[in-house]
């Protein structure tokens, strides 16, 4: 659906080669394009206004490098502008000289606060610190309730409290702050992590319970839960918050979806604070410190390989990679088991879909962020199912599939003898390049192409 | 304000629809209205740079790109044949250019042979779901219509809790399992139940999933088959809640949702906020999905029937 920055600034470009500077005429219609890009990635409008005239500023009479193209230098340009505006200092925390530090999370209803105190926290366990966690979201139904199981979930400590039939309102809410922070004092936690109840910026009543936490507690640090799939409201949302508790930093929560996140720059842009973590799925550990450089990326739909190859180092079983490709590599040749383990690795990192929005539409991978709108992901379920049809003997030697066998393993898949033969010209093949690539070849080359041969077999 | 049992003894006045609506999207209208009121004041004669202001301020309310571009195109191309001189009579274009995209809808609601109705509520995380489905069964309820719950959201924690909450204040039944069970079996059992007691309406609340997710989309699909082996024309509504702070990602949220669940229309919440909404717009334009229902607030009667002439009204401050 998006088509990349850089595909449409080579258009704009295209009568630029040969010029020895960069105009007002001939980059008039790259920044429109930038403009565009900017906009459909939910920047605001008058974030994007001043961006661009920062480009053009710099842009114009630039002498046009030989070793860059000029596509590549206003590219440059851009990215540059775009992280020097999210800045560099991410995930970095204020702790208390005098413990508990107290970290108080703010934001609009629905933004993820409850599952973004509980990643928090399980973040801050992980780094050895002992948190604990209490919500004073008396309004929501069950918002207390949500935390606790949360909290049981990571084990993480609680302060529940006891409500005593008061009614929901600032008074409880203070109250409840209180013996929170006295029970984290008396428990030994080091952290106390304050989820508060959703509300708009706007609600003076709201608002005024939030200052008063603030002035209770003396929070180390206010962060603004914002979700990633906010519009041009996320300008006024957060200037609303910023100006009456003075944030410290923004959590993006939801950035596993397929929103571009422009809401990031718009947050930073009224803020001035930084966007310190962002929120990548529903599970506690789905949490990662912000790095300016890879939202830019993805904003200008030019993919993200450095998450990509994170999170491939953090799910996939290395020492299982590594037996496969060597087994892959040698005479033997790999089987349609391993195969399958293979598979199962590649669908750990999430949709083919989502995989392959993160590989950059350049070199080798040119054209496969267009390809990957019409990727069947159910292929991937379908060539599973096949290889679990077969018995262990099949899977262990493909040479005995004969023609009965086949049918047998169609009808058990659900799927026609001309897929299964489908599969296993495939595979054949695979293990035919792969067989090849043994016998010459880096390791790394080795290591992507495992990677990639699994891939673009499925992915017709 | 005097307090007693029974609540306020200040009459609350009572306002039509209309005017709620109106004061729902009020802050919208400031804003919009503000800008195009300055856009139709500075232009006595309608020029280029009207129509660049124009842009900047439909941009600024979601409406997105091609949306805009739409819009405009529409708009220039009928101000140039009806000699359109200023800046009102070009005010008055862009409130039918809207309205006629809100209302050219495809899909009517399927006729309901025979009770029970069911209508799914989905939707991405934190759009409001839950509230929503407590909402709309007291909405229901004042119709005079019987309502059942169910908790098919079993993934989000306390989700069950949260909504059981909202089903006694409206005053309905919920069917639910344990958190973590499976959502198609307790649809199971919500729909055989309100076949057995003949009930109007079966509201079933899912888990928030991002559009993204695969798997989690076609357990939607699943939820659908599920429902179809009793009633065989269920659902009759499918209902994506959708947050009126939401950006660009709204259209794709409204196509892959469309795609797996088969939206029948959509629920704008949190229109209370300085959010716009305007991406409904954009997803009316290029979806013809109706939107049924705003939430203004954080109450049960806080939801209220779409009004397009009225949402358009106030965007524009036209009315």
């Amino acid at each position: 659906m998006f088509e990349n920055l850089q595909d449409k600034l080579q258009r704009a470009f295209k009568n630029l080669r040969g010029q020895g500077t960069v105009t007002e005429a001939n980059i008039h219609d790259a920044l429109r394009e930038i403009r565009l890009a900017l906009l459909e990635a939910d920047v605001n409008l008058l974030v994007v206004k001043e961006l661009i005239e920062h480009i053009r500023a710099k842009a114009l009479g630039q002498e046009v490098m030989t070793s860059l193209s000029p596509t590549e230098q206003v590219i440059k340009i851009v990215r540059d502008e775009l992280v020097a505006l999210l800045g560099k200092d991410t995930a970095r925390f204020q702790f208390a000289s005098r413990p508990p530090t107290v970290i108080l999370m703010a934001g609009l209803q629905g933004s993820g606060k409850t599952t973004t105190s509980g990643k928090l926290a399980a973040w801050l366990q992980k780094g050895g610190h002992r948190p604990m966690l209490v919500s004073v979201d008396v309004y929501r139904p069950a918002a207390r309730q949500q935390l606790k199981i949360v909290a049981q979930s990571i084990k993480a400590n609680l302060y529940e409290g006891d409500e005593r039939g008061e009614p929901a309102g600032p008074a409880l809410v203070e109250r409840l702050a209180k013996e929170a922070r006295r029970e984290a004092v008396n428990s030994g936690c080091d952290t106390l992590i304050v989820d508060t109840a959703g509300r708009l910026g706007i609600d003076t009543e709201l608002m005024d319970e939030m200052a008063m936490l603030k002035a209770l507690l003396g929070p180390q640090e206010i962060l603004f839960v914002a979700d990633a799939m906010t519009g041009q409201d996320a300008v006024r949302s957060a200037e609303a918050f910023h100006k009456r508790l003075a944030l410290t930093g923004t959590v993006l929560s939801k950035m596993d979806g397929d929103a571009r996140g422009g809401a990031a720059l718009s947050i930073r842009h009224v803020t001035g604070q930084p966007v310190k973590f962002i929120g990548t799925g529903e599970k506690p550990d789905a949490f990662e410190p912000f790095h300016p450089d890879r939202i830019v990326s993805r904003l200008l739909g030019m993919g993200d390989m450095m998450t990509l190859i994170e999170r491939a180092e953090s799910t996939l079983d290395r020492k299982q990679s590594e037996a496969f490709a060597k087994k892959a590599l040698s005479g033997d040749g790999f089987s349609l088991e391993d195969f399958r383990d293979q598979l199962r690795q590649i669908r750990k990192l999430g949709s083919l879909q989502s995989i392959m929005k993160m590989l950059p539409s350049v070199g080798p991978f040119q054209g496969i962020q267009q390809m990957a709108d019409q990727v069947d992901e159910k292929q991937f379920v379908r060539v599973e199912a096949i290889i679990n049809s077969m018995t262990k003997k099949e899977r262990n030697n493909h040479e005995i599939l004969s023609g009965s066998r086949r049918k047998r393993i169609a009808d058990g898949s659900g799927t026609t003898v001309q897929e299964v033969n489908q599969l296993l010209k495939q595979y054949a093949q695979m293990r035919r390049m792969f067989k090849d690539m043994g016998k010459g070849g880096g390791a790394m080359q080795r290591r992507a192409m495992s990677m990639l041969g699994g891939m673009k077999g499925m992915g017709r | 304000m005097i307090q007693t049992l029974f609540g306020s003894l200040d009459q609350p006045e009572k306002r039509s629809v209309f005017d709620r609506m109106r004061d729902a999207v009020a802050r919208t209208r400031e804003s919009l209205s503000d800008k195009i009121e300055g856009v139709v004041a500075l232009t006595r004669e309608v020029d280029e740079a009207a129509f660049e202001e124009l842009e900047g301020v439909l941009l600024a309310s979601d409406l997105g790109m091609s949306t805009t571009g739409a819009v405009l195109g529409a708009l220039r191309e009928r101000s140039r044949r009806q000699a359109i001189c200023n800046g009102a009579e070009l005010k008055t274009l862009l409130r039918a250019e809207l309205l006629a995209i809100l209302q050219a809808r495809d899909s009517l609601p399927k006729r309901v042979i025979k009770p029970p109705e069911v209508i799914f509520l989905v939707g991405v995380n934190g759009t409001g779901k839950t509230t929503t489905s407590g909402k709309l069964a007291a909405w229901y309820r004042k119709q005079g219509r019987t309502v059942l719950l169910c908790a098919a959201d079993t993934f989000r924690a306390a989700a069950i809790e949260q909504l059981a909450v909202w089903a006694q204040r409206a005053g309905v039944e919920m069917i639910k399992t344990r958190q973590g069970g499976d959502p198609s079996a307790v649809l199971f059992d919500a729909v055989q139940a309100a076949n057995a007691r003949r009930t109007d309406l079966l509201l079933v609340d899912t888990a928030g999933r991002l559009h993204t997710k695969t798997g989690l989309m076609a357990e939607l699909d699943k939820m659908r088959r599920t429902a179809q082996r009793i009633i065989w024309d269920a659902p009759h509504e499918v209902l994506l809640v959708l947050d009126a702070t939401t950006g660009q990602n709204g259209l794709q949220q409204a196509r892959l949702f469309t795609e797996s669940a088969g939206v029948t229309g959509i629920v704008l919440t949190k229109l209370d906020g300085t959010a716009k909404g305007g991406i409904v717009v954009a997803i009316a334009q290029e979806l013809k999905l109706p939107v049924r229902f705003v939430g203004v607030g954080e109450k049960m009667d806080d939801l209220l029937a779409f009004e397009s002439e009225a949402f358009v009204d106030s965007l524009l401050g036209t009315a």
